[in-house]
């Protein structure tokens, strides 16, 4: 098997590391740093860096090391941590997230952030330590990636591994040119001796081994140190059962030819620790990080999830697939029904069963591209710590319903969005602290994030404690930039203002936000996933921005209706209500357009059979249904001949095989196995217009004093 | 010439051959790649589709996938158009679609060496000549030998979305 094979795997796993990493940077207290995540940030480097070796990613792999190596002092308490610092931190996980991404494109990363990052790093250390690095792309000779290009065994190393060792030994450094070393094994049984003098092996020449179960002696002519000895052999043993030491009764040994080339081979097959030839780079330190790889706590394996990776592709093929067997299902169902009920019982006692088994099973299915919210809010600590500290405000974010479940593809598609109002909700929301004390409210600003279900529905909002929305400038901003706005406007479509193109209310722009632009990006980008926006606020007591979503694209909550002998599907979320229009409530505007009024409120009425040139469609107004729509903030009166009924439905992309089609939005599969199509709201409005304006010129002079519009004149 | 040779060259003959699917639209003969083809079918019930060009027919649901529907005859204007027991879908994969198209009824496969493939006169106006492949001479039928990839992803045929839509 090709080593590129893995590629894919390393990428995801090391992107999730990279965030888990980021997470924990985030979480730390400064002043008192938490030991554990301390030692997770640590883990997250230290088997980025491995799979890096392995693959032969070698600037981030270095990258890596060196950071490793100063995460390293930092969780053994030599490097105290400070709010710049954990700064420097987080941009060196940025960076290792560009390598990644350049490596994952194929590129070489950028070789000058690269030598960036490394000085900083090393300055760091400087500083703070008062020691270099090793492994910084100075010295080079000293070759760190020898060692650490092992990678195999690192999650048995990891599990096996036992809390701090660092101490169980005395860690004395090996002559760097190959000194002999006695290992001594106490009480190991003799099946994993032979495993250990094996290893042993692989590390260097064993001159003699001696000696019983309680106390076995191997000397050794190895280049590796003693600490790399005791790592590699806790794979094995317990450290306890260990014992290194130099050699000293015996002269140096005769520097062994093949020793060397041995040594740093075999050994990074098996284990990543710093590697031996480090010791002649760098001065003997006595708190160099040695014995790093091994003081992993044990508790690293409960922190594994049993999951497994699969591909998006393989998911939705089951999603289509039980999509599929849902159908068979109601096929079956509707024969099974003509039977009638005697002598059949058994035959539908076991339609009913294999109806709820087989819903269960969708819903099953569906669960399984479901993933928490955790997913996007985990990336707003980093926001709104870095935007705060730009914008000079102090501010709390706070997380609620990470666990509410949304459908994969819409939880990517919402992070932008989300960004974007919490950017917002930050800039002009909350005030600076001066401000806010003023007015007797905590000198910390608190900005909430929170997701929940509601029926079909997803709510994500956006909570701010700041200013709110200030009506009167908003009024007076529109007004500047030419919308059409009136005084006697409610709250709610006020709120909606912001979200115009180009339009903004910020005093000065700031890099963070404030040109206008992105607001009604929002809210198409959310409309674009079958969403909407909704605002409340209140005069200095804070905004709510809301997104409601539906819980996935995959399936929609329908309603069938008849127009002739065809069938469509209106999302159910469009619709508000249904009427039976009544001659006295539709009036006809220039002759062609008819408005019903509904409530004191005239909307623009649509007919499919119009818009969507259907046969055989009942022509006279008061005798089909006026379904009341309301899509891309656009309310009509779409005409229908009947209203069938209520379903679920399986979304079936038409652009797969086909192409868009204008006011269709998708199609899905009916009980009977034939296809009707879904359609799109705002798209057969625009797409009705069009049509009659082809059709004006054609036309006679419309009537105008006609007020009724008469049945059959709209063919 | 040795047998041994004589098989390599007719190897290589077989290796120029290509199979066709034969179908008929109305009184004339059409032929495509037969590696294109995933499936013939009745003609089955489509929905249709708004607003799109008479010869497209609708969509139809192919175990769960939703594929278009083109008529040929209409395509071609042919005179005829009846929906028979006899009509059939051939079902083709091009260009990672999957598209139905409706023709009077299939024939047979046949096998075509490269010197039974004649070039195709530049005259067409209803089919154009970049559509064919060529037209195939086996005794006395010919075979329009249509290039099924170019003329479903023609921009006349309006299957496919164009970049500049």
């Amino acid at each position: 098997m090709d080593i590129t094979d893995f590629y894919d795997t390393f990428f995801e796993e090391a992107e999730e590391l990279l965030a888990d990493m980021e997470r924990h940077l985030l979480e730390l207290d400064v002043e008192a740093p938490d030991a554990e995540q301390l030692n997770a940030i640590f883990r997250a480097a230290h088997s980025i860096k491995g799979g890096a070796g392995t693959f032969g990613f070698d600037v981030l792999q270095k990258t890596t090391h060196l950071f490793e190596n100063l995460l390293d002092h930092t969780r053994k308490g030599e490097l105290t941590l400070r709010r710049d610092i954990v700064d420097t931190f987080l941009e060196t996980k940025d960076m290792l997230n560009d390598q990644l991404d350049a490596y994952r494109n194929g590129d070489e990363p950028d070789q000058a952030a690269f030598e960036r990052i490394c000085q900083t790093l090393q300055q760091l250390a400087l500083e703070e330590i008062g020691q270099g690095l090793e492994g910084a792309p100075a010295p080079r000779e000293t070759k760190p990636e020898t060692a650490e290009s092992g990678t195999a065994s690192r999650s048995t190393a990891q599990d096996e591994a036992v809390p701090d060792t660092a101490g169980a030994a005395p860690a004395p450094v090996a002559d760097a040119e190959g000194g002999a070393l006695v290992v001594a094994l106490l009480g190991v049984s003799d099946d994993d001796r032979q495993l250990l003098v094996e290893e042993l092996e692989q590390l260097g020449e064993i001159r003699c081994q001696s000696g019983d179960q309680a106390r076995y002696e191997v000397v050794l002519a190895t280049t590796a140190s003693a600490d790399d000895i005791e790592a590699v052999m806790c794979f094995i043993a317990e450290p306890e059962q260990v014992e290194v030491k130099p050699a000293s009764a015996e002269p140096s040994a005769p520097a062994e030819p093949t020793a060397a080339p041995e040594a740093s081979a075999p050994s990074a097959a098996v284990e990543s620790a710093p590697a031996p030839a480090e010791a002649s780079a760098a001065p003997p330190a006595s708190d160099r990080p040695k014995a790093a790889p091994r003081a992993k706590p044990a508790s690293k394996g409960s922190a594994e999830s049993t999951s497994i990776r699969v591909s998006v592709d393989k998911v939705d093929q089951i999603i289509n697939l039980v999509g599929e067997l849902i159908i068979t299902q109601s096929m079956l169902d509707q024969t099974v029904s003509e039977l009638g009920g005697v002598g059949n019982g058994s035959l539908l006692n076991g339609m009913s069963l294999l109806q709820r088994n087989a819903r269960d099973l969708q819903e099953a299915v569906m669960s399984i591209r479901m993933i928490p919210m955790d997913f996007v809010f985990s990336r707003f600590p980093r926001v709104v710590r870095e935007t705060s500290a730009k914008l000079g405000k102090e501010i709390e974010l706070v997380t609620e319903g990470e666990s509410t479940e949304l459908d994969k593809s819409l939880t990517e598609r919402i992070i932008d969005p989300l960004t974007h109002l919490v950017r917002n909700s930050l800039d002009h929301g909350i005030e600076p602290p001066e401000e806010r004390e003023a007015q007797g409210k905590p000198r910390t600003g608190r900005l909430t994030l929170s997701a929940r279900h509601q029926g079909g529905n997803i709510l994500i909002e956006v909570i701010d404690d700041g200013a709110g929305l200030d009506r009167d400038r908003l009024l007076a901003k529109a007004r500047e930039s030419g919308l059409p706005v009136s005084d006697t406007m409610s709250d709610d479509e006020v709120w909606q203002l912001i979200f115009a193109p180009g339009f903004s209310t910020a005093k000065a722009v700031t890099d963070v936000s404030g040109r206008g632009v992105g607001m009604d990006v929002v809210k198409r980008n959310i409309q674009g996933m079958g969403g909407h926006v909704q605002i409340m606020s209140r005069r200095g007591e804070g905004t709510t921005i809301r997104i409601v979503l539906p819980l996935t694209l995959a399936i929609l909550d329908g309603m069938l209706i008849k127009v002739g002998q065809e069938v469509f599907i209106l999302p159910l979320s469009t619709v508000l209500e249904s009427l039976q229009p009544a001659r006295e409530d539709l009036y006809s505007m220039a002759g062609d357009d008819v408005v019903l009024k509904v409530r004191d409120e005239y909307l623009p009425v649509v007919a499919v059979h119009e818009a969507l040139d259907v046969q055989g469609a009942r022509t006279e107004l008061t005798e089909t249904i006026a379904v009341i729509v309301q899509g891309e903030g656009r309310r009509y009166a779409l005409l229908v001949d009947d209203l069938v009924g209520q379903q679920q439905v399986v979304v079936k992309n038409l652009e797969t095989n086909y192409r868009k089609v204008p006011g269709i939005s998708a199609a899905t599969i009916l009980g009977d196995g034939s296809v009707a199509l879904i359609l799109d709201i705002a798209g057969l409005h625009r797409l009705d217009r069009t049509k009659r304006e082809a059709r004006r010129p054609s036309r006679a002079p419309a009537n105008d004093d006609q007020l009724f519009r008469v049945e059959g004149d709209s063919q | 010439m040795t047998s041994l040779n004589a098989n390599a060259a007719m190897a290589a003959a077989e290796a120029q051959n290509r199979e066709f699917l034969v179908f008929s639209l109305g009184d004339e003969e059409y032929a495509i790649d037969i590696l294109k083809v995933q499936e013939i079918r009745g003609y089955e019930n489509v929905t249709r589709i708004a607003n799109a060009p008479d010869f497209i027919k609708g969509v139809t649901n192919l175990r769960g996938v939703i594929v278009p529907i083109v008529d040929l005859r209409i395509k071609f204007h042919l005179e005829r158009v009846e929906y028979g027991g006899q009509t059939v879908v051939i079902v083709v994969n091009v260009a990672d679609r999957v598209v139905g198209i409706v023709v009077d009824g299939v024939s047979d496969v046949m096998t075509l060496t490269p010197e039974q493939i004649k070039p195709a006169p530049e005259f067409g106006v209803t089919l154009s000549s970049d559509f064919l492949s060529g037209l195939g001479s086996l005794d006395d039928r010919m075979l329009v030998l249509v290039d099924i990839d170019k003329l479903l992803t023609s921009e006349e045929m309006a299957l496919v979305e164009k970049a500049s839509d």
